[in-house]
């Protein structure tokens, strides 16, 4: 057993770590996301000139073939800085995907693409709404609500319920006939676009059957969860550094307000739900790839329910310990307090997870 | 970064499952199993099963007698001795004051108790907090006063120590007393071993909210003690009991315990029906879920930890999470069976494994108190993790 990363991973780290350092200040970043369309194509070449693009894709198709781990400490970097540019939707899960659905053609023809930055390529499938996309001939009718950075992508997965009532997935070119996009900035300041899609030109990827495509979109969201914790730790790392430094510089009653024991023992309550989250991104990491769907989504339920409550109880009271300036636009902190709070509604909420989690119970201590 | 046990650690954990399966008494497991309190002997038992496999001493390294097993290694033999139903090792003299005696203890002193104790034939116990020095342990009055006389120097100790668990079980006591009144608070501190049949100890059971004795005073009255009983020098018992409290920490977050306890609440949860009850299910859901993360916290804080001595403030953490989970078990476990939890003292209503969960639940508040309550853990990750 070890916990360290080794010198590969480290410095992989400090690359990004430094690029989100010297390129992606918080005031730039404000810039970007207040500009049209809300994330920088320069900044999205400078990750791909990074190599990051490519982290998740094989070496066969231009990548580097790295894994969750890489791809964990990556994102803990990318959420310290609140990136707005679509790595999650992008690089992690689109490329997971199509490795697990698509022909070696298309493969070939998308994959290098994604990881020099050329081709964005992002997943609609998020069924929260409930809105239904279904295929007739070839071509795709319906709706899908809160797409992630849909706005952005030359390409959309779209999964849909095919003539025969089963799953299929779709590729569909965002700038085809009778594809719309109405594209916003989400809570957390990052995009995402509600997709109508009116007999529109589709191009079906998976030649699974209905079960195996659905298991194939669960194994990527999966691996996205995965990073998507690891998002999570880095903010809660950065928001709970932040707040121990207010303690101790805020001078109130003629001292540090870090000296009362009410605030630090909120701060060990925060620290204590930051150190169990990132125990469950590791698990999180190391699980996310594991082929048997029912303990893999055990693992991964237990990890996000641990991470949506951190992230709660954390950004809430990051908040609360800066008082008033925890409330303005102005510091970093509010900033993280939107993204934790997207985080812990993403793929999933505590309770959808907890549920989930709880629904094993039975069948596990029957087996034991 | 592996998260897996190495093949060595895999055969380790194999070994000490197929030992704890052949030696373990069915009546002591039967006890441990359904929650009922062990008795003295049921310890010794054990203790000496253990001895005689050379496991007597399971963190002491190899110069003092002990297996030399690394801090993964002894989380690992806890773990399946817990998920067996063995006894707890009774930390009191392995785990307190042998580290004592192996670090700041005479060659003569370590040749008379080491031994002993990893044999069970001596049960030691603690006499560190008194009715005016809990939390705030360095104002303890427990006054010694050093005696040269020509028939060797002793101390004359008197004093009040209280909550001393398992104390009518104990042969010796180490305490913390008062040697230089003078001096300031932590200074003036010296660590004494006291025969507990010495003339004027008297041990009076303190019975707790769940009928149990478990803890008791102990009185000192004029009590005559050889100065050969003092570890290291007069007035540096400050710097030994916190040497004694980190080691106190190790496998401070009762992983294998919380393990069996939680498997037990999924029986009797699934024997009453109430998973099919999706709050109860989802209750059930979220300790699990904490165990499982604490459980990886755990072994990183062990990870961590290879090449020092004691835990460091990270074991904060660990005792603060695992008591509270330890706490929450034993409350579902309560819950679960509704109104026969409510039965005390009786043995013959309800289920049989309902009979001791409402005194369980009773027992467990104790955790989040002792060992440095829950407040204190929250005191040190402030100060010493976090700088505040």
């Amino acid at each position: 057993m070890n916990f360290d990363f080794n010198e590969d991973q480290r410095a992989l780290a400090d690359t990004v770590q430094r690029f989100i350092a010297r390129d992606y200040g918080f005031e730039k970043r404000r810039a970007i996301r207040d500009a049209e369309p809300g994330w920088s194509r320069e900044v999205w070449q400078g990750l791909a000139d990074l190599g990051v693009l490519a982290l998740n894709i094989d070496e066969d198709y231009g990548g580097l073939g790295y894994g969750p781990q890489e791809t964990g400490l990556v994102m803990g970097a990318f959420g310290a800085g609140l990136l707005l540019e679509p790595y999650l939707a992008g690089a992690v899960i689109a490329p997971a995907l199509i490795r697990r659905v698509a022909s070696a053609n298309f493969q070939e023809e998308w994959l290098p693409n994604i990881a020099t930055g050329e081709s964005i390529v992002v997943l609609a499938h998020a069924d929260a709404r409930r809105e239904l996309v279904t295929e007739i001939g070839g071509n795709l009718s319906g709706r899908k609500a809160v797409v992630a950075h849909g706005g952005c992508a030359d390409l959309l997965l779209v999964s849909a319920r095919t003539a025969r009532g089963e799953m299929g997935l779709f590729a569909v070119i965002s700038g085809a006939e009778g594809v719309q996009l109405r594209d916003y900035q989400t809570l957390d300041g990052q995009r995402a676009a509600d997709l109508v899609l009116s007999n529109a030109p589709a191009m079906r990827l998976d030649a699974g059957t209905h079960d195996a495509t659905l298991e194939a979109i669960d194994a990527a969201l999966d691996i996205g969860l995965a990073a998507l914790c690891a998002e999570a730790v880095g903010i809660m790392d950065a928001t709970i550094a932040a707040t121990t430094d207010y303690l101790k510089t805020r001078q109130q009653f003629g001292q540090p307000i870090g000296r009362f024991q009410a605030l630090q023992h909120r701060m060990a309550d925060m620290l204590l739900h930051l150190e169990q989250a990132r125990s469950m991104s590791y698990l999180a990491a190391m699980h996310c790839t594991e082929k048997n769907q029912a303990a893999r989504q055990r693992t991964l339920s237990a990890a996000k329910v641990t991470i949506g409550q951190a992230c709660r109880f954390i950004a809430q009271n990051a908040v609360q310990l800066h008082g008033g300036m925890g409330m303005t636009d102005e510091l970093i902190l509010s900033h993280w307090f939107k993204r934790l709070t997207a985080i812990e509604m993403t793929f999933g909420d505590t309770d959808f997870h907890l549920q989930r989690f709880a629904a094993h119970l039975s069948q596990a201590s029957r087996a034991a | 970064m592996d998260l897996n046990f190495s093949p060595e650690e895999s055969a380790f954990r194999t070994e000490v499952r197929n030992f704890v399966s052949e030696k373990l008494p069915a009546h002591i497991r039967d006890k441990v199993m359904n929650g009922v309190h062990l008795n003295r002997d049921d310890h010794i038992l054990w203790q000496r099963t253990l001895h005689q496999r050379d496991w007597g001493g399971p963190g002491w390294p190899r110069e003092f007698g002990g297996p030399g097993w690394t801090p993964t290694e002894q989380y690992i033999f806890e773990e399946e001795c817990a998920a067996a139903g063995a006894p707890r090792l009774i930390s009191f003299g392995l785990k307190m004051i042998a580290p004592v005696l192996m670090a700041f203890g005479t060659p003569a002193q370590q040749a008379r108790f080491l031994p002993r104790i990893m044999a069970g034939e001596e049960w030691w116990c603690q006499g560190y907090s008194e009715p005016g020095a809990g939390s705030d342990l360095a104002s303890v009055k427990t006054r010694a006063v050093r005696v040269n006389s020509t028939e060797g120097d002793h101390y004359i100790v008197n004093g009040q120590k209280t909550w001393t668990t398992l104390g009518q079980y104990a042969d010796w006591i180490f305490c913390l007393v008062r040697t230089d009144p003078a001096a300031k608070k932590q200074s003036g501190i010296s660590f004494l071993l006291i025969d507990m049949k010495s003339p004027g100890v008297t041990v009076r059971p303190i019975i707790t909210l769940d009928g149990a004795h478990e803890v008791n005073e102990v009185w000192l009255e004029e009590v005559r003690v050889p100065a050969a009983n003092l570890i290291g020098e007069e007035n540096k018992g400050w710097t030994y009991a916190k040497f004694l409290l980190g080691h106190e920490r190790t496998n401070i977050a009762g992983i294998g315990i919380a393990k069996r306890e939680l498997a037990r609440l999924k029986r009797i949860a699934e024997a009453e029906g109430r998973l099919a009850d999706a709050l109860f299910a989802a209750r059930v859901a979220q300790v699990e879920i904490d165990l499982m993360a604490l459980e990886i916290t755990n072994l990183r804080v062990l990870s961590a930890e290879r090449a020092k001595q004691a835990p460091g403030p990270e074991a904060s953490i660990l005792k603060i999470k695992g008591t509270e989970i330890q706490q929450a078990i034993a409350e579902l476990m309560m819950q679960a069976v509704g109104p026969y939890a409510l039965p005390f003292g009786q043995q013959d209503v309800g289920p049989d494994y309902a009979a001791n969960l409402g005194a369980g639940y009773c027992n467990l508040r104790k955790l989040s108190i002792f060992g440095g309550s829950n407040e204190i853990q929250k005191n040190i990750i402030s100060q010493m993790i976090l700088g505040l």
